[in-house]
């Protein structure tokens, strides 16, 4: 790298939008290396090594993935602490479901802020269209992130750069305006024409972004952990278990977590020293985890649940061993639940 | 399994961690070691057979060995600095 290059920190988030802006820069010379923020609800993250029935898939981090494309080095910071009190108190408030999208967009834009000022580089760049997103992306919002993030005008957005006032680096001539874009709204036409141009024919285009955040069903069960525990409380166990399994709440007091195929049982089976847990004895069946409290009542339900989802579910009786968090072991004998009576409304 | 692998003694525990937190945890632990340190990453999550030397590759650091159990991953490194 010559003297005179600027760096540029560009927030990589593994979709096709962050490797084109960071390209563009590239192809102007500037030395740019990616950032990658851990959220503990990145889709990016864990749910691939999770079920077998994606084995077929290549297991890979696409963040890593696309920065090994652009020749680039990639920074991963865990920010899942910090970005508990984004989650929990957005100022800008939520969009279709618990996605606090600007909140967790200036977050990052100001974490990149500190990590350029710590480690000498001197502007951000960022992957946003004006006008693709909802609630970020918009012409009234995107100065917002500049602004509340503290990065101001050293906050570039290469693929809609003329949609927007002339940053810093433009200013100083570190970056050319006239070879930036005017990418606007929704389709990604534009997007893919430019991948094409560029040479890039594999990319990840995940379906309402990288956050699990945006997904209802998801939401549905945070909101539901929440409501349970009476508190907004979360540590990265809970938000990992809420993508995995079906989530059947029988009581407000507990809920049972049922694998659905072996990669989850598997997956499942080592939070056995967290929370009690039942698998069938008798039959072949799922692993199960029970989070909260129950009382004899409730553990004969939470058996004849597990019942109904083992090969046992159609016998008179299936017999399963309850775990509890220090290993002790007990067995129990239930009578199936019938189909009907495990009510739509238990599944969360 | 793999004992024989680890003759640095340096072995980073990312065991029961998902992706990419096994390659966070590389990522900091790399930053205590000196160029020319071997160390051992012991995984669970199948991922970070690619994951973690995806890594490397981006970050110039050199993978020694992989190796592959059932429920384990094993990949010995060496740090380039």
């Amino acid at each position: 790298m010559s003297k005179n290059t600027h760096k540029a920190i560009s927030l990589i988030s593994g979709g096709l939008d962050s490797m084109l802006s960071t390209q563009l820069l590239l192809d102007q010379g500037v030395h740019v290396e990616g950032i990658n923020f851990f959220t503990g609800f990145c889709v990016e993250g864990h749910t691939h090594a999770i079920r077998k029935k994606d084995k077929k898939k290549e297991k890979r981090n696409n963040a890593l993935w696309v920065a090994e494309q652009l020749g680039i080095k990639l920074h991963i910071i865990d920010v899942i602490e910090e970005y508990k009190s984004v989650l929990l108190n957005p100022v800008h408030g939520y969009g279709q479901n618990m996605n606090p999208c600007l909140d967790c967009k200036g977050f990052m834009v100001r974490k990149a802020l500190e990590w350029i000022k710590e480690n000498d580089f001197d502007f951000i760049i960022t992957g946003e269209v004006m006008g693709q997103r909802p609630m970020s992306q918009r012409r009234d919002t995107m100065p917002v992130i500049a602004r509340e993030s503290g990065a101001g005008d050293l906050l570039l957005r290469p693929l809609c750069a003329k949609h927007l006032p002339e940053t810093y680096p433009e200013q100083q001539g570190w970056v050319d305006r006239e070879k930036l874009l005017s990418f606007h709204g929704r389709s990604r036409k534009p997007q893919m024409a430019l991948a094409e141009e560029m040479g890039f024919k594999d990319y990840s285009q995940p379906a309402g972004g990288c956050c699990f955040l945006t997904d209802a069903n998801y939401s549905a069960k945070l909101v539901d952990l929440w409501k349970a525990r009476g508190n907004r409380e979360y540590s990265l166990d809970d938000i990992i278990l809420l993508k995995v399994g079906r989530h059947i709440r029988p009581k407000p007091s507990f809920k049972l977590i049922v694998a659905r195929e072996e990669g989850e049982s598997r997956f499942l089976h080592g939070y056995r020293y967290r929370y009690k847990s039942l698998t069938t004895i008798s039959h072949a069946g799922p692993v199960v985890l029970i989070i909260g409290e129950l009382d004899a009542e409730d553990l004969v339900l939470a058996a004849q649940i597990t019942a109904r989802f083992s090969q046992g579910r159609d016998d008179s009786e299936v017999t399963l061993q309850l775990e509890d968090s220090e290993n002790k072991k007990q067995s129990v004998t239930v009578v199936p639940i019938k189909a009907d009576k495990v009510l739509p409304e238990w599944y969360v | 399994m793999c004992d024989d692998m680890n003759d640095s003694g340096k072995e980073l525990d990312a065991r029961n961690l998902l992706c990419p937190l096994p390659v966070i945890r590389t990522q900091d632990f790399v930053k205590n070691l000196e160029s020319g340190d071997e160390f051992v990453v012991r995984c669970t999550d199948p991922g970070a057979k690619s994951d973690i030397p995806s890594w490397c590759r981006i970050n110039g650091h050199k993978v020694i060995d992989i190796q592959q159990s059932e429920y384990e991953v094993l990949i010995k490194i060496q740090v380039v600095k």
